[in-house]
C-alpha cells in the first residue's frame, strides 16, 4: 500500500525514509520540492497559498501511485503534499519508490513528480513582496513532461 | 447536482458550492458552461474563457465535452499548479 498524506502540516523527508521499503528493498529514491522565492526577473514570491479538491486530491495520488507501482517493481511508495499556506525554503512536495535495484526507484520517482504536476487537484496562489496575489498559470513544460511517460 | 469551484473560478464567482438543477437541455459539461455564464457576472467572468478551464464529474478528471448524464458532483478549476 502506498503511503499518501495530504496536510498542512510540515513533513520530515528522512524520517520518511527510514520508514520505506519492504522486505527485498535494494534502495530508495526520493524528490523533496521546496518553495522557492524566484527564479528569475520581475518580484519575488513571499508566500505560496496551496488549494486542493478534498477527496478527489487523495483518490487522484493514489491512483497515480497505482500507476506507478504497476509499471515499476516497487517495494515502496510515498507521497506527501502540503496544503495551505507556505514560505520559501520550506517543504511542498515529497515522493519516495523502494525497489530492489535503482532504476526503478529512480524512474519512479520521476514518474511520480510528472504526473502529481499535472494529474491531481492542487493549485497555487503566490504573494509577492510587492504585496500582489495571483494564480500560478500551469506550464506547457509540466504538460510535455507527465505526456513523455505515456507508453 | 453539486456544483463546486477553485481557485480563480471560486473567486470570481463568489462561492465555493452552489446546488442547481441544470436545464434538461444541457447535455455535456460544455452546455452546462454555456448556461451558468447566463447566471451572474461573477460565473460570466469565471467561465469566459473556456480553454482556461478543466472539469471532473464525480472526482474524475473529465474533457469538456463529457456527458452531464447521472452526474452528482461536479467541480470546476483552473489548470493544476501543484508540486
Amino acid at each position: 500500500m502506498p503511503r499518501i498524506l495530504v496536510q498542512a502540516a510540515d513533513f520530515n523527508p528522512g524520517a520518511e525514509l527510514a520508514h520505506l521499503g519492504g522486505s527485498g528493498t535494494g534502495g530508495i529514491a526520493s524528490f523533496t520540492g521546496i518553495v522557492r522565492a524566484g527564479d528569475g526577473p520581475g518580484p519575488r514570491v513571499s508566500a505560496l497559498t496551496l488549494e486542493h479538491y478534498p477527496g478527489m486530491t487523495e483518490a487522484a495520488l493514489a491512483k497515480i501511485a497505482a500507476r506507478a507501482q504497476a509499471r515499476w517493481a516497487l517495494t515502496g511508495c510515498t507521497i506527501i503534499h502540503r496544503i495551505g499556506r507556505l514560505l520559501p525554503g520550506e517543504n511542498i512536495v515529497f515522493v519516495a519508490a523502494a525497489s530492489a535495484h535503482r532504476g526503478d526507484a529512480l524512474q519512479a520517482v520521476a514518474f511520480l513528480i510528472d504526473y502529481l504536476k499535472t494529474g491531481a487537484p492542487f493549485w497555487k496562489a503566490e504573494e509577492l513582496e510587492t504585496g500582489e496575489r495571483r494564480w500560478v498559470a500551469a506550464r506547457a513544460a509540466d504538460e510535455t513532461a507527465a505526456a513523455a511517460w505515456h507508453e | 447536482m453539486k456544483l463546486l469551484y477553485f481557485a480563480w473560478l471560486r473567486e470570481k464567482i463568489g462561492q465555493a458550492e452552489e446546488n442547481l438543477t441544470p436545464p434538461e437541455n444541457a447535455a455535456t459539461v460544455h452546455d452546462l458552461i454555456v448556461w451558468l455564464r447566463t447566471r451572474s457576472p461573477g460565473h460570466a467572468a469565471a467561465f469566459a474563457d473556456t480553454k482556461l478551464i478543466r472539469c471532473a464529474i464525480d472526482q474524475e478528471f473529465v474533457s469538456l465535452d463529457a456527458p452531464l448524464a447521472s452526474a452528482a458532483e461536479l467541480a470546476f478549476f483552473p489548470p493544476v499548479t501543484g508540486g
